[in-house]
């Protein structure tokens, strides 16, 4: 499991605009770089990022090489009902990985 | 996050005793930190010493500062997770014997490298979480530069993070430090250059497109961009030795060892910024 | 991606086209990437609008001029919408000129985005051109290219 870091409010009101950063720990390799003895270093990268909330994806990402080590994906969603945020990192050799972070929306 | 330090008398004197010697060898009027001796001791408030964060770019010292983009800030939390993880035969975490790691070692990264008794010889940070795996936990060491240990030492050092670095007045490691004062002056490798030829010679000018740091240790293990990781200040120096083509020292060596003591003595008193952020 | 070649920057007759290609409602037009059968920025766009013209105007990409590390170089996206049901950003691409491939990233939004601004970090092999193409919900495209400058650390690790 790759250690990864949500923030974001842990309240909002109802259609506030809420701030979400996150980062995920993870090399993305991007294929294209080579090791001491010389042989490439095989790709290794989170393809796709999802965001799920009250029952629809508020935001997804598509992620390529040049996306920089260690993630940085920042976006907002609109507060709509309390429950739970689910995010999803996927990508190459099998990687998947889902945090949840929850909000209560006044 | 405040990164001068303050120009208090106290620092003044220590630096004026630290780069009295730096001063007699002074080749170049340029080097800034060289004259820190005659500038501390005659305006105070005057100390010349940087780090390395205020050479930064507007969007990295912007990254270091937001633990929401800090990338350093995944290893700290990574090291949480670890401090409270039940490690080895004795069965404990770190926690089973320090307890809240905010209070118990708060303060405690700025004093080191310090002097441990059992092994009679100076132990970095790392080699200390190593020592109490070993020790009490009953756990295995903790290779150099894996992520566990580079994630246990960011979180530690993280509960120094704004506390001046305060190196102990332990007169047993004064031998250390003067070693590694020794070792930071010497010309090495092909290129045939010592530390103390960029770093204090020629801070504050470039070298190809970046700009020479004073290479005070403020915020190790650092997230370096170069690395696309974190890594210890000893993975740092290792790769200076590479720079000038010289062999690296290797990890945990006494060489290390010593010049991270004479480092944490020059940088006395500028604060940690524990996870830096460097490019 | 350690690429250590620093290209120079031939700007001005470029830059020239891209003013007069620009003022005439026209396509981008840019010098294509190195090798022979790279995808260029321009092709990379197309992909992405499909037929849809791009326009320059709307979108903003903040990003830092000069840089002095490519490897994580802090972008953010905004665009000028309302993010209402009836008018939104559906997706913002970002795309490059000269890493080994055009694509960077693209990012779905929609009305429950309630503000069109992602950020995020990217690679920069060399000192290149960067475009954000974002689609709004009345299928039109709008952009907006940055070029930005990469100076290389000096002292490389092996």
């Amino acid at each position: 499991m790759a250690r990864a870091l949500i923030t974001m409010p842990a309240t909002a009101q109802k259609g506030e605009v809420v701030e979400i950063r996150t980062l995920i720990a993870h090399p993305m390799e991007t294929g294209y770089r080579r090791g001491d003895e010389g042989s490439v270093l095989p790709r290794n990268l989170i393809r796709r990022f999802t965001c799920v909330y009250d029952g629809e994806t508020v935001f997804s990402a598509e992620l390529h090489p040049a996306i920089a080590a260690n993630p940085l994906i920042a976006f907002s969603t609109v507060a709509t009902v309390s429950g739970m945020l689910t995010f999803t990192w996927d990508g190459d050799n099998g990687f998947a990985q889902t945090e949840r972070v929850a909000i209560t929306v006044t | 996050m405040k990164r001068l330090a303050a120009g208090a008398c106290g620092v003044a004197v220590v630096g004026a005793l630290v780069w009295a010697a730096v001063d007699a060898l002074a080749a170049q009027a340029e080097g800034v930190v060289v004259n820190a001796a005659e500038k501390a001791a005659s305006t105070p408030a005057a100390d010349p010493r940087r780090s390395g964060f205020d050479a930064m770019t507007a969007e990295l010292r912007a990254m270091q500062q937001d633990d929401a983009s800090n990338p350093g800030m995944l290893w700290v939390k990574d090291g949480e997770a670890l401090w409270n993880r039940v490690d080895g035969a004795a069965g404990k975490s770190c926690a089973s014997c320090h307890g809240v790691a905010t209070t118990a070692m708060r303060g405690v990264a700025a004093r080191y490298p310090a002097f441990d008794t059992v092994a009679a010889r100076p132990f970095t940070l790392a080699q200390r979480i190593d020592a109490c795996r070993v020790r009490h936990q009953q756990a295995e060491p903790l290779r150099a530069e894996s992520d566990a240990r580079l994630a246990l030492e960011a979180f530690v050092a993280f509960q120094s993070r704004g506390q001046p670095i305060a190196p102990p007045g332990d007169p047993r490691l004064e031998p250390f430090r003067a070693e590694g004062e020794r070792l930071y002056r010497q010309r090495i490798g092909q290129i045939d250059l010592a530390c103390v030829q960029c770093h204090d010679e020629h801070a504050g000018q470039r070298l190809a497109g970046s700009t020479i740091p004073q290479a005070h240790p403020t915020g190790y293990p650092i997230y370096r961009l170069e690395w696309q990781s974190a890594g210890s200040l000893q993975r740092r120096l290792r790769g200076c030795m590479s720079g000038v083509r010289a062999e690296p020292y290797p990890y945990d060596s006494q060489e290390l060892v010593a010049l991270e003591i004479y480092l944490a003595k020059r940088a006395e008193g500028l604060k940690v910024e524990t996870p830096a952020v460097r490019p | 991606m350690n690429t250590r070649t620093v290209r120079p920057l031939r700007s001005t007759t470029r830059r020239a086209l891209l003013h007069t290609a620009l003022g005439l409602g026209a396509s981008i037009v840019i010098r294509p990437a190195a090798g022979a059968n790279a995808p260029t920025l321009e092709s990379a766009i197309r992909v992405f609008a499909s037929e849809a013209p791009v326009k320059v105007g709307r979108v903003l990409l903040d990003i830092a001029p000069l840089v002095e590390n490519g490897n994580a170089v802090p972008v953010t996206v905004s665009v000028e919408s309302p993010m209402t049901a009836a008018d939104h950003v559906r997706r913002i691409a970002i795309f490059n000129e000269l890493n080994p491939q055009r694509d960077v990233a693209v990012f779905t939004l929609g009305p429950r985005a309630g503000r069109a601004k992602v950020a995020t970090r990217v690679r920069l092999a060399t000192s290149q051109r960067l475009v954000a193409v974002a689609q709004l919900s009345d299928g039109t495209y709008w952009q907006h290219a940055v070029d930005v400058i990469v100076t290389l650390a000096a002292c490389v690790e092996s």
